[in-house]
């Protein structure tokens, strides 16, 4: 190890969130720079590209006030590294990891590149432990699994982050005491959003099993670049080697995206689709893909990034590449927002990939997939016909369809809709389920298998009448 | 060997001065670690290089060796049952290395050194052969007997061969007496990757790849030794359809390349195929299969290899007179990857930022399935199916990388967000997709199932298209104005939507449908509809008809055992004539 590390105050170029350095020796490409300013003021950066003697450098706290006269740079000769230990439970970071809830400084139990390492697929064990997480939409339709890597697409001014943490709150493995740990990562969002998270955070006494990454709407942008990953590293030695269930949530991912665009146009790079790099795909995986579950080791890492779909376009690149890489996605719909539904999750384009291995006789319900297709269908065919009344109104229908429409109209108000603070089990949303698709006419249940039917179709059932009239 | 340094990086890219005497496509190490790189363009002392591992920490100055080859993969027993990365690494040995995440610079050798095989020669001293005539067999796998051929462009006389008996890779087989002195053979071959693996001749399609899935099989057939795309947005079941290809096509032997996508994926393939069982053979699926791995976060240089050597590695198979079928998910990770790399050479960019040579690469790419005529004088033939996953940015299908696909695929499987909303799966749009080998795969059903099998089909899909006519209709006016035969159109092509083109992939039975099974559903459908046409015709109502029983029998078809069906059928047809019947008496004055 070199000791003694040059200082260079060859900076030639400032241009966004770019420096260049020439004259530069020895440096090694992703290392990490020191910068101090001519305040004393002092940045971090990361060498972005060599050529000979000319270092191109991304200054993460952003490159206002750095001259070219005074600035001075070392390299480390390191990759970025986070100190982690398990002190860190409970702690509030800024979005470059240092502490800003006024308590001191963590003493490290090791020190991790930030970049991680991708796990070997034939170390990894397939997901399929079951979260409960109270909610009918997830829980009965798009199940979520320990392991996961499942987002929740979103738009600006829907109610994203109640839900997030209320599945936070929620979230559980049946049978098992054990609570996740969660790890929350803010990038860009404004102090009223984080405080939410914190003070949810704080009401259920949960925060001691968080850590927090803060880079709020006026932290430096480029910072975002490095603030998933701290949360991702941290999250990784808590699971991996700590032992613990971890939930991560991101949050927005869409202002991490538009930092990646802001850094791909400063080096004027032949933009990908609607000017977000042609990278963008490899560059999200490098984040989503660090979550799951490994055979030799106990803890696991969950992951559930939030972002704002622009203009509710679920086309857009930012959401379109992510869903190119989750497991799925939850999305909420402006339009059941609007008619005052809780959670407004859009069951159709919603997905959990990972949800037939994490439910049936064992972990749920035997009839859980039949249920869950069924409602589907019935629920796609009655938001169709609801777009045949708008033209031709309800005269023109059949009787059968009348009752698709009541099961669909139900569906979003006894189904989807629910209190915030309420944790339905698993058993209660498959009996919401049957009792809505009671609604059917029994001979267009064709999703479900005759048997279940018999087991669990309210008309089956002893006493069900009664105990459906009571709602 | 050539010795150069490193005087640029970027990413992936490195440039290297020095370099003169270099070849493209060379295989150069990279740095103190050395790393594996690849030469992608040169220019007198200078050479630009692909490296196929994280370049983090890399510095001007490093050392930048020469290899002397080309990019090349490993053949021989023990390719099966496999997990590669990109580069032919075993994934098994890394993780024995590196543990549980990958680490870069491991230097493992793709197939083992150490294990023997057992080794039974087919020829004998004196014996004259030529590239490609098989020298003996291995057992490789419960299913597949390793054929050890003659390398290409080798021939001559044998001068010895070893006995039956165990041996390694490495050992010497045989020795041939050739026009430049002697040549030994090992079980150990080596290929470049970029190049196709010759063959004698190139023939037409004509048997048809079942996958037991109906809409594959059935409406859209692909033919060994065929090609086909299947491009959808996320989420619309792609990778799906892969693993269901993987699992049930009638191949000897399957080359699965995870290109750019989830670990969980092959995790999930890993876990799966050496339990289940291969319905030809009775084996594990996993005796039959090579994977390579290249995930999304893997280095991105290595995703264009992994396409190369997951062509090469089938394309030994199908040397052998195997059958062989190649799934790539995703061919667009591996465009994106091209276009990442042309980016970093600042090329001058095409549509969409993708290099102006991605149509050309694709072609060549596609070019290498086929059915063949082998090298070697027995003339036995083997085939190359390729099917490529095509993930177009926002499910757009006039993106670059679609439209130069199915320029050049003959099957076209267009999978719909609007369907997989709905839970219609495979969500494949019937009315959009094509096969441009009905007419070559007829003759094999024609003769191995029925020959009304054309007949049905074409039947079935004008009724599809005709219910998308009446649907427009139905939208302006309502179900109940339309006429009772136009309503009994609909209903037949529900039931064909259904009870037919839906299959469940998760479904213990509805997974793999057999062809006669395919056919006798789809023919009482058709059945089903003519009886209820006719019986419409006699004034009979379509209300009436849309309330039989037997149409719930009929949906139910698909979860009925292979070894039932053929009684069920029987039973249904019966109680389908009472209930007409029924309804005649009841409406029909005689
Ligand atoms: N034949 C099928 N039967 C049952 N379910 C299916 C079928 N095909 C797809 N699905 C469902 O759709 C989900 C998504 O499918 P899949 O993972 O194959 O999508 P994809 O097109 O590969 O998406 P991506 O491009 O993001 O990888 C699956 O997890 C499964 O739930
Ligand atoms: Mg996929």
């Amino acid at each position: 190890m070199a000791l003694q590390l040059k200082e260079y105050t060859s900076v030639t170029e400032v241009a966004g969130p770019l420096m260049i350095v020439e004259g530069v020796e020895g440096a090694g490409y992703g290392e990490l720079v020191d910068i101090r300013l001519s305040s004393d003021e002092k940045r971090r950066g990361q060498v972005l590209e060599i050529d000979g003697p000319r270092a191109v450098i991304q200054v993460f706290e952003g490159t206002k006030g750095i001259d070219t006269a005074r600035t001075r740079v070392r390299f480390t000769g390191d990759p970025i590294k986070l100190p982690v230990a398990r002190e860190m439970l409970g702690r509030i970071f800024d979005g470059t990891g240092q502490p800003i809830d006024k308590r001191p400084e963590i003493l490290p139990d090791a020190f991790r590149d930030i970049h991680g390492a991708p796990m070997n697929p034939t170390a990894r064990e397939f997901p399929r432990e079951f979260i409960q997480t109270g909610i009918s939409t997830i829980d009965g339709m798009n199940t979520l699994v320990r392991g996961q890597k499942l987002p929740i697409f979103s738009g600006s001014g829907l109610t994203h982050n109640e839900l997030a943490a209320q599945i936070a709150r929620q979230a559980k493995v049946l049978g098992e005491g054990e609570e996740f740990s969660v790890v929350f990562a803010a990038m860009g969002i404004t102090f009223e959003e984080a405080s939410f998270f914190m003070k949810d955070f704080e009401r259920t006494g949960a925060l001691e099993k968080v850590t927090a990454f803060l880079n709020l709407a006026n932290d430096p942008a480029i910072e975002r670049i490095i603030t998933p990953r701290l949360a991702l590293t941290t999250a990784e030695y808590f699971a991996f080697e700590l032992g613990m269930h971890v939930l991560v949530i991101l949050t927005d991912m869409t202002n991490y995206c538009e930092a990646l665009r802001e850094i791909a146009a400063a080096r004027s790079e032949v933009p990908g689709r609607r000017g977000y790099p042609g990278y963008m795909y490899t560059d999200l995986s490098t984040l989503y893909e660090r979550a799951g579950r490994m055979k030799d080791k106990p803890g696991t890492i969950t992951q559930m990034p939030i972002l704002s779909m622009p203009d509710d376009d679920i086309t857009h690149p930012i959401p379109d590449l992510t869903g190119y890489i989750t497991e799925g996605q939850f999305v909420l719909s402006r339009d059941l927002h609007r008619r005052g539904i809780y959670p407004p999750v859009d069951v159709l384009p919603s997905l959990s990939r990972l949800m037939k291995g994490g439910i049936g006789g064992e972990r749920t319900r035997d009839d859980h997939a039949n249920v869950s297709d069924q409602l589907y269908s019935a629920y796609a065919e009655g938001r169709d016909l609801r777009n045949l009344v708008a033209i031709v109104g309800e005269e023109a229908l059949t009787d059968r369809d009348k009752r698709f429409l009541e099961f669909s109209d139900r569906f979003e108000k006894e189904f989807v809709t629910q209190d915030r603070d309420e944790d339905r089990s698993i058993e209660r949303t498959l009996e919401i389920g049957w009792r809505l698709l009671s609604i059917l006419p029994e001979r267009d249940l064709k999703r479900i298998g005759a048997d279940y039917i018999k087991k669990y179709h309210p008309a089956y059932k002893e006493g069900a009448k009664e105990a459906s009239d009571k709602e | 060997m050539v010795k150069g340094s490193i005087s640029k990086i970027a990413g992936p890219v490195i440039t290297a001065d020095g370099m003169k005497g270099s070849q493209m496509y060379e295989v150069v190490r990279v740095g103190d670690e050395r790393l594996i790189g690849e030469i992608i363009e040169l220019e007198e002392n200078r050479a630009v290089i692909q490296v196929y591992e994280e370049t983090v920490g890399m510095k001007p100055g490093g050392v930048v060796e020469g290899s002397g080859a080309a990019l090349s993969v490993e053949l021989g027993p023990g390719l099966l049952r496999m997990i590669y990365d990109g580069i032919q690494r075993p994934l098994e040995k890394i993780k024995e290395q590196t543990g549980d995440f990958i680490e870069r610079g491991v230097d493992v050798p793709s197939l083992s050194r150490t294990e023997k095989w057992s080794f039974t020669p087919v020829v004998k001293k004196g014996d004259k052969v030529e590239s490609g005539d098989i020298l003996g067999e291995v057992p490789e796998t419960e299913v597949i007997r390793h054929k050890v051929m003659v390398p290409p462009g080798v021939s001559g006389e044998v001068l010895s061969v070893a006995k039956s008996g165990d041996y390694t890779i490495e050992e010497m087989i045989v020795t041939l007496k050739t026009e430049s002195g002697k040549t030994e053979i090992s079980m150990l071959q080596k290929w470049p990757v970029r190049i196709g693996r010759p063959y004698k001749e190139k023939l037409d399609p004509t048997v048809p790849l079942l996958s037991g899935q109906r809409i594959f099989d059935t409406f859209f057939p692909l033919a060994k030794g065929g090609t086909a795309a299947i491009p959808g947005p996320f989420g619309a079941g792609k990778t799906v359809s892969q693993h269901q290809l993987a699992k049930w096509a009638d191949a000897d032997v399957i080359v699965y390349v995870g290109c750019g996508e989830r670990g969980n994926e092959m995790t999930e393939v890993l876990e799966e195929f050496p339990n289940l069982e291969d319905p030809k053979t009775g084996k594990p699926l996993m005796e039959r299969t090579v994977l390579i791995a290249n995930t999304s976060n893997m280095p991105v240089a290595a995703r264009d290899a992994s396409i190369y050597t997951g062509a090469t590695i089938a394309e030994y198979y199908r040397d052998m007179g195997y059958n062989v079928a190649l799934m790539a998910d995703s061919t667009s990770r591996w465009a994106e990857a091209m276009r990442e790399i042309s980016g970093r050479l600042e090329e001058m960019p095409g549509e969409e930022g993708y290099p102006a040579y991605l149509a050309s690469r694709l072609a060549e790419f596609y070019e290498r399935a086929g059915r063949v005529t082998a090298l070697g004088s027995d003339g036995r033939e083997g085939s190359l199916t390729m099917i490529g996953a095509v993930s177009p940015p926002g499910g757009d299908f006039s993106e670059p990388v679609t439209q130069n696909t199915l320029r050049i695929t003959k099957v076209f499987w267009a999978l719909d967000a609007s369907l997989a909303d709905r839970r219609h799966f495979p969500s494949i749009n019937w009315l959009r997709s094509y096969s441009l080998y009905m007419d070559a795969v007829e003759p094999w059903w024609s003769d191995e199932i029925s020959s009304m099998w054309r007949e049905l089909r074409d039947k079935s899909m004008a009724l599809l298209q005709k219910e998308s006519e009446l649907k427009e209709i139905v939208q302006l006016v309502g179900e109940d104005a339309l006429p009772d035969r136009e309503r009994l159109v609909l209903e037949a092509a529900r039931m064909i939507r259904e009870d037919f083109l839906q299959q469940n992939a998760f479904h213990e039975i509805d997974t793999y449908c057999s062809p006669k099974k395919q056919f006798e559903m789809l023919n009482l459908m058709i059945e089903f509809y003519n009886r209820a046409d006719d019986a419409v015709s006699r004034n009979i109502p379509a209300k009436d008809i849309t309330d039989l029983a037997t149409i719930g029998e009929i949906a139910r078809l698909k979860f009925v055992p292979e070894d039932e069906f053929e009684a069920k059928i029987v039973e249904i047809k019966k109680a389908l004539n009472e209930e007409i019947r029924s309804l005649v008496d009841k409406y029909v004055e005689r």
